[in-house]
């Protein structure tokens, strides 16, 4: 799956996509695949303080557990509901399932994620490997 | 089976027989049928509603209505649909599924025994605290420690009470201290524990032999550490021939060795702990002194210490006193307190000091020997078509890995499944961490020559289906009532208890229906 | 040795195959100096007929053929024959924790039906497949509560098991928790007026006892709308299980923790026995321990598997919910049939049994001394004050093979001489008579006073 221009990447296998100041974070194709079927997302609430590169939350497989790692720092204005019934609708469409979204404190935090075209390259040297 | 091209094994230690189906108890339930009676009442009848007043019940809910019939071939049936020691090898590494001897069984269940009260008074618990006192014995002797405590319920909670020994050992000497080490081949309830006594986890990366890098280790010692917590013979069933450096570099800077004693099996009689520097441990009765596992409990955790941790054991301890009787000593003011109620998993004790009276010196060490000599003729009759991560020497268990079958995109778990075909508990899978997509392998002392045959010649069979017909592997098992199981399904909407059967239930036919 | 199915002559073959010229090479890896070359000091190997004589002997220096009074957290009920026979069958006593969901069908169906029964009689909506006892299970319930709420101030009532608190207190004292203990009052339950005191924003939850130690069943909806009022959870504990079976359940708690041990387990000296902890549903992703799950096959046919494993150590490790690893499978096996023999109706007239003959035992045995907390309902423990020292009155008793009350001064020194009385349905009038009559003979007490 390509993934979408737009976005950013983290190498944690995170996305997001910023509107204004807000950002909008979910787990990349690649990480969907890894983990194989999710079955329970781990939000947090709306209100919590999130910290770039620090753990908000988690996904969950039948045998796995990953964490999820905020691309900015900032405070959780929204959690995509619809996971906490349907979670396999990160396996089946991973760019569009929204995890949270971010107001941003320090935009300029974006600079250091990775571009689409970036990100695909890191993760074609991870399964190389 | 589906028939399909190619390689098909022979099985030779079973045969496919019907199996009876048996519904849940609360579907077969109807209201008035009675599996009790009691005795009549001998005191005058109470009003319960005037007793408890508000407190009082109306309805115990759906609890199923049965006479004895049909609860004993509910459970019967239940029952021979499970897979168990009894049928055959159970080769489940690191669980050491080994004989469950029937005297033991039976002595738990002497009256004097089975009806004793734990509050009953000392002087009417003599029987029982004498085989406390001797099962302990045998215990210190047999690891080479100092004292024991029998309270903990299991071998994790065993772990949480040893953690909690170290900690008050270094809080006497005025410092808890910070973190604990734990190899990447551990069993997950190391890390569990140490989170769980309020320590830091530091993972020490396991060098190629599979085994613990002293130098390493050396560089991440240090005076924050509490200890280190390491299972010997190892997850890869291999023994730490350097244990007594590692001691050595834990000590120096005043941290303790904690001995995870989950493979003691492998040790017994043949070398003890105490003796090659470890300071505290659990021992696993379930495990190495042959209690029975009943489907995953219950399993008693004694944890065994040095001298210098003995001020620390969980209250009460058993003690003679000047009456020449023995006591349960509830005085130790420096205690980490209680970590269950009671003595312990007191029927457990019965069955293991059985199993070690029935073993005696000579047969605790040739039973060792035989869980030795048993995992090593696997390996050497496995290993030229199952890939040997590591090469070390093995102990009680042996470790493949599945890389040369996932070449045919066969699975560890894969495996696992097909060998149910042919008649056999599958061996632990994917675990340890650090051998990808491993197959742990532990015979124990309790197979035959001939059962250990059979199961090399299954081994061998799948490892010939992967190279010509894969896709029975991958579908298997084949032969058992039900195929694998929708556990995705099940994780993402669990359904964890019978809420009735469903509203749109249809009306099945009987076989009443047909006359 | 009789377990072993080997000859000296098939270990022989089977070294030659490894290429082993003896069985010493294959412990090489244990450095020579670690090696024991001797017998180990334990008892000589016995026959089978010396180890049971062994165990017989040590058997008849445990009490037997007394009549006992004894409950306070651990009773003595009728086990019917079948759950012996059931839990003996090899299937079950030699099957392990079902991981391979195809040939553990059996414990895992049987699991399914315990998690299911304890909802049933709790009230709760969910149950896990047991945790090792009530007292651990209690203190894993509040582990539970505090990550629940992220809080750290936990309240336990005085009126619960002085063992079950003791281990509680080790349990929370190492994950930074603050956990203090709420008196009780002239009616032998919580003191409301210090419960509702002590609630604050702090308080991750509150943890009691029903029916607690005296016997005597706490007011949990009072005490539950205290606990919530300030956003704590209420656990509540069940010690006595069988009280189910008359008692209301206590529905308005979060997380119920149970010592099943009442259903056709032996006391045994003290366990196995069985704990169990049921929750709301919206607890499950915090609930310690096994889970079983329903669900389908390839071909649609119901099965079940253990499932939300990732809550637990063998895939979180550091980060799991408990370190709890075994369950007590196979006691909560005896349970279950225990609930199926007596099901709807039996687990009503047996507990109603329990209190009849409680109501008897504590009018009779109350007149010869005071009944505390006469007043209060409870269940089928009572706590009687005499003016005889409990140990001298104990001494008098097992004279006509009769264990009393248990005496109380070591965790209730305010209560005096007093001792926990429990009689259950194995308890007959002439036994309950019996001990009154040796009670009514008590030394005129003057240097008791």
């Amino acid at each position: 799956m390509a993934y979408p221009e737009k976005y950013k990447y983290t190498r944690e296998h995170e996305w997001i996509e910023v509107a204004g100041s807000v950002g909008t974070v979910g787990i990349t194709d690649y990480a969907q695949n890894s983990l194989g079927d999710i079955v329970f997302v781990d939000a947090p609430k709306v209100g919590t303080k999130v910290e770039k590169g620090s753990a908000f939350g988690s996904v969950e497989s039948v045998k796995a557990v990953s964490d999820l790692y905020s691309p900015v720092t900032g405070t959780v204005t929204g959690v995509n509901e619809e996971l906490a019934t349907s979670p396999e609708k990160i396996n089946t469409d991973a760019h569009s399932s929204w995890i949270i979204k971010v107001e941003l404190s320090d935009p300029s935090e974006l600079d250091a994620l990775l571009s689409a075209e970036e990100y695909e390259k890191f993760t074609a040297e991870e399964t190389g490997k | 089976m589906a028939t399909t091209d190619g390689f098909v094994g022979t099985m030779r230690k079973v045969t496919a027989h019907l199996t009876q189906n048996e519904g849940l108890s609360f579907e077969k339930s109807s209201p008035g049928k009675k599996g009790y009676r009691l005795a009549p009442l001998d005191v005058p009848e109470v009003d319960a509603a005037a007793l408890l007043g508000g407190a009082v019940r109306d309805d115990v809910g759906a609890l199923p209505e049965l006479s004895e019939i049909e609860i004993i071939r509910h459970f019967t049936r239940l029952s021979t649909w499970n897979y168990a020691i009894d049928l055959g090898m159970y080769p489940l590494g690191s669980c050491t599924m080994k004989y469950n001897p029937r005297v033991n069984e039976l002595v738990s269940r002497l009256e004097g025994i089975a009806e004793a009260h734990p509050y009953q008074p000392e002087s009417l618990s003599q029987g029982a605290l004498e085989i406390v006192k001797l099962l302990q014995d045998c215990l210190i002797e047999i690891t080479g420690m100092d004292a024991i405590t029998l309270q903990p319920a299991a071998g994790a909670h065993g772990e949480f009470t040893g953690i909690l020994l170290a900690r008050a050992y270094h809080q006497s000497k005025g410092n808890a201290r910070k973190t604990v080490i734990i190899p990447d081949s551990a069993h997950g309830t190391n890390p569990a524990t140490a989170a769980s006594c309020g320590y830091q986890v530091i993972n020490l990366k396991s060098n190629a032999q599979g085994g613990v890098d002293v130098a390493a280790l050396a560089q991440i010692v240090n005076e924050d550490t509490a200890a280190m917590m390491l299972t010997n013979p190892s997850t890869i069933g291999v023994f730490e021939n350097e244990i007594h450096k590692i001691a050595d570099v834990l000590h120096d800077k005043g941290a303790l060795l904690y001995m995870d004693g989950a493979n003691m099996n492998a040790l017994v009689g043949k070398t003890r702990p105490g003796d090659f520097g470890v300071d505290v441990m659990h021992l696993n009765l379930h495990k190495t002194f042959s209690t029975p596992h009943g489907g995953g409990g219950p399993g008693s955790g004694p944890v065994a210490c040095k001298k210098i941790l003995e001020p620390f054991l969980p209250s009460p301890v058993v003690a003679q006193g000047e009456d020449g009787l023995l006591h349960w000593n509830y005085d130790r003011p420096k205690s980490v307190g209680r970590v269950r109620m009671l003595y312990g998993n007191f029927g457990m004790f019965v069955r293991a000091l059985a199993y070690t009276l029935a073993n005696g010196p000579d047969g605790l060490r040739q039973t060792t020997e035989d869980a030795v000599l048993n995992a090593n003729y696997i390996r050497k009759k496995l290993e030229d078509v199952y890939e040997l991560p590591y090469t070390t020497p093995s102990m009680h268990e042996v470790v493949f890995s599945d890389k040369r079958q996932v070449k045919n995109g066969v699975k560890t778990g894969d495996i696992a499944k097909r060998l149910i075909d042919y008649g056999f508990h599958p061996y632990t899978t994917s675990f340890p961490l650090i051998v990808p997509g491993a197959l742990m392998i532990e015979p124990t002392e309790s197979e035959s020559r001939e059962e250990l045959d059979l199961f090399v010649d299954a081994m061998r069979q799948i490892a010939r289906e992967v190279e010509e017909n894969p896709q029975v592997v991958i579908t298997a098992p084949h032969a058992t009532r039900i195929s694998r199981l929708d556990e995705t399904g099940a994780a993402r909407k669990p359904v964890l208890r019978w809420k009735g059967p469903p509203e749109d239930a249809v009306e099945v036919d009987t076989p009443a229906k047909e006359w | 040795m009789r377990y072993l199915p080997k000859s000296d002559a098939e270990r022989a073959a089977m070294l030659r195959e490894i290429g082993a010229s003896s069985i010493d090479d294959l412990f090489t890896a244990i450095p020579e100096e670690y090696r024991l070359t001797r017998d180990l000091k334990v008892p000589r190997q016995m026959g089978e007929s010396e180890i049971i004589d062994y165990f017989k002997a040590a058997a008849a220096k445990n009490a037997n053929g007394y009549t006992s009074f004894l409950g306070a957290g651990m009773y003595r009920h009728y086990r019917p024959v079948v759950i012996d026979s059931l839990v003996q069958r090899g299937e079950f006593l030699t099957s392990y924790t079902p991981y391979q969901a195809e040939i553990t069908q059996g414990t895992l169906q049987a699991i399914f039906e315990f998690q299911t029964m304890i909802c049933e009689l709790t009230g709760m909506d969910i149950a896990n497949a047991s945790m090792y006892d009530g007292s651990t299970g209690a203190a894993e319930a509040v582990m539970m509560a505090v990550r629940i709420t992220g809080r750290d101030g936990v309240l336990v009532a005085r009126t619960m098991h002085p063992e079950y608190r003791e281990v509680m207190h080790t349990y929370a004292q190492h994950q930074g928790h603050d956990a203090r203990e709420v008196g009780y009052g002239q009616d032998g339950r919580i003191d409301l007026a210090a419960l509702e005191k002590a609630v604050t924003d702090e308080i991750a939850c509150v943890l009691v006892q029903s029916p607690n130690f005296f016997g005597v069943i706490e007011d949990i909806p009072e005490i539950a709308e205290i606990a919530h009022k300030k956003g704590a959870l209420l656990i509540v504990s069940v010690a006595e299980a069988v009280s189910l079976g008359i008692v209301q359940p206590p529905v308005e708690a979060d997380i119920v923790s149970m010592e099943a041990q009442s259903f056709g387990v032996a006391l045994s000296y003290g366990g196995p026995y069985c704990g169990v902890l049921a929750a709301k549903e919206k607890y499950l992703r915090q609930m310690p321990g096994r889970l079983v799950g329903e669900t389908k096959d390839t071909e649609g046919r119901r099965g079940f598997v253990l499932t939300l494993s990732t809550r637990e150590q063998h895939i979180r490790r550091e980060k799991a919910t408990s370190n709890i690893c075994t369950n007590q499978a196979l006691v909560a096996l005896m349970t279950t049939i225990f609930l199926t023999v007596y099901g709807k109706q039996g687990m009503r007239d047996l507990a109603v049994q329990n209190l009849a003959k409680a109501k008897y035992a504590a009018d009779t045995l109350g007149a010869q001394g005071k009944l505390l907390f006469a007043g209060t309902p409870r269940f089928h423990e009572f706590v009687l004050q005499t003016d005889e020292d409990p140990e001298q009155l104990s001494a008098r008793l097992l004279e006509s093979k009769i264990i009393g009350g248990l005496a109380l001064r070591k965790w209730y020194p305010e209560l005096g001489n007093a001792t926990l009385w429990c009689a259950t349905e194995l308890t007959t009038r002439k036994q309950i008579d019996a001990a009154a009559s040796v009670l009514a003979d008590a030394p005129v007490a003057a240097e008791a006073r």
